[in-house]
């Protein structure tokens, strides 16, 4: 046997027995929990959520609870009343964004309107869209580009603008670096981050080539006038300090078929959103009749986020 | 082993090593590195860096500005056209101008002689200045001489407000083609079901319809200044 196979066979079985502790270890403590449970006569405590499994892992019936006690939750930190829904994936949808880089203006409506929806930290300030200010007459350069840009008017003269926000990606870097799996795809294309089960070791903001992740530094504060107490598990609910957020494609809405907010908002109607899946749709239609390309294409992240020129 | 146990070596004199001009030298740049090393930490590291007129010194939410609606209402009726026989339908929101006063146009225009010159307009509809496409298109070219609630098409269709992107559509083909399709302009709704289309005229001023700029809403804010909680100044962005 050479040296790499008794290596690998080594790594086997000190794998498998690993497995068979760490399974034992969780049976025992889910054992001791369960007892517990039944003595404390409580149903959810947090013995149980440090021992809980994978939110996606759970039965109906536990992640039911864990919504409701969400909502509870949130209820009494705000002072209103929360939903907090997981809707699944719908059948044969993809979801696709298209972004119409010969309309913006960069007047920042989405950025705003998304922070409105999307319960980002006023303070300190988490913004999920940046607005890139770039020159026509150099293309898209991001080393020059300015997200700072304070003119009394836009679009600025000799400037075009360049919308960047998660590029809900189908090969995403930022899902392959997280070492605990608290992000993920899902089937309809959405990157989602699960919040409770995110540790905030930020590797996937070193990951992602678009800076679409953003770190709660601190307690995020929102006033509870404005908070926005319709939300999704893997969306817009409130997140605590020290974890990583980012766009989810205003899952909250998308999933009950509403188009995200900053598609609404947007003065110039740049923002377009759809099924990919669907012949008809609007987005085959700007695929397949417009100069369409995706940021960093040599990166093979293969967003699917596309920009395009309608003219 | 056995070496180390020998005599130790002779330690050369340290004054001998350098002559006392180059030490000073030494010393002289070792000085000068370090201080502009502060020097450049401060002017370009520190909140200095930003200019006086640049933004992204104030962190802003969007309750600090006014003129956008962000909590809009969908037109009603697209909760019906998403399921059930009215699937499919678009919505348009009236015409603008509709309920303005001036509609309907025959109430004045009727009894109105017909002057079809081009002019300077003084008594009425003085804030119209027609930058349109070529420079000998005149009111009578859309509006329709006869009957003035209506348009009138270059073949002689007459059609409604409701209906002006017909208009809008004989010249700019490919443009119509992008709005029917949902790729030009802007929708609210249902990306599945019933949405929300706007007319060409809701967006573009017919008489004049380059797309006029508008505020921004405030920058992000920057970095060195995200601790930093100042009096909040409120910023009025423009009604759209």
């Amino acid at each position: 046997m050479s040296d790499r196979n008794r290596d690998r066979a080594f790594a086997r079985t000190e794998e498998k027995s690993l497995d068979r502790r760490s399974l034992l270890i969780s049976a025992g403590l889910t054992t001791m929990a369960g007892i517990s449970a039944a003595a404390s006569g409580k149903s959810a405590g947090w013995v149980e959520r440090l021992l809980s499994r994978r939110f996606v892992e759970l039965s109906e019936q536990r992640k039911t609870q864990i919504l409701t006690e969400l909502e509870e939750k949130y209820s009494e930190k705000f002072g209103r009343e929360f939903t907090v829904v997981d809707t699944p994936p719908m059948d044969g949808v993809e979801f696709a964004y298209g972004l119409d880089l010969s309309r913006c203006v960069g007047c920042r409506r989405c950025v705003y309107a998304c922070v409105h929806e999307n319960n980002q930290s006023r303070d300190p300030q988490i913004h999920w869209i940046r607005v890139l200010e770039m020159k026509k007459d150099h293309g898209i350069d991001f080393a020059e580009s300015n997200i700072y840009y304070d003119h009394d008017e836009v679009p600025e003269p000799g400037s075009f603008y360049l919308p960047v926000a998660c590029q809900q990606c189908r090969n995403p870097a930022c899902v392959k670096v997280c070492p605990v799996k608290a992000t993920w795809q899902e089937p309809d294309g959405i990157v989602v981050i699960d919040s409770d089960w995110c540790i905030g070791c930020r590797c996937c903001m070193s990951a992602c080539p678009y800076g679409a992740r953003h770190f709660n530094w601190s307690e995020p504060t929102i006033a509870s006038e404005e908070i926005n107490p319709d939300t999704h598990y893997f969306g817009n609910r409130p997140r605590p300090k020290g974890v990583v957020e980012k766009c989810s494609f205003c899952i909250q809405r998308t999933r009950k078929g509403r188009y995200p907010a900053c598609v609404e908002i947007c003065p110039v109607g740049a923002r377009k959103f759809g099924n990919l899946l669907d012949e008809e749709g609007e987005m085959r239609y700007l695929m397949r009749e417009k100069r369409v390309f995706v940021l960093k294409e040599e990166l093979n992240t293969r967003p699917r986020f596309y920009y395009f020129y309608a003219t | 082993m056995e070496k180390q146990k020998g005599p130790d070596p002779v330690d050369p004199d340290p004054v001998k090593l350098l002559p006392k001009s180059s030490s000073l030298a030494v010393l002289l740049i070792v000085f000068v590195t370090i201080s502009m090393l502060v020097l450049f930490s401060i002017v370009r590291g520190g909140v200095g860096h930003v200019l006086d007129g640049d933004g992204g010194k104030q962190a802003f939410g969007p309750a600090d500005v006014s003129g956008v609606e962000f909590d809009h209402e969908l037109l009603p009726g697209i909760e019906e056209a998403t399921a059930g026989p009215d699937a499919g339908v678009f919505l348009v929101p009236p015409p603008p101008w509709s309920e303005s006063g001036y509609f309907p146009c025959t109430e004045c225009h009727a009894d109105m002689e017909l002057n079809p010159e081009r002019r300077v307009l003084e008594e009425m509809h003085d804030d119209i200045v027609l930058n349109h496409g070529p420079s000998d298109r005149w009111c009578l070219d859309c509006h329709n001489p006869d009957d003035r609630d209506v348009l009138r098409l270059v073949n002689g269709k007459l059609i409604s407000f409701d209906e002006s992107y017909l208009l809008c559509g004989q010249c700019h083909g490919t443009i119509f083609r992008d709005w029917r399709q949902g790729i030009h302009g802007r929708r609210q709704g249902y990306w599945n079901g019933g949405k929300s289309y706007l007319l060409c005229a809701h967006c573009h001023n017919p008489h004049a319809p380059a797309f006029h700029a508008i505020k921004p809403l405030p920058p992000p804010v920057r970095p060195q200044f995200l601790a930093q909680t100042p009096q909040k100044v409120v910023k009025e962005a423009p009604h759209e």
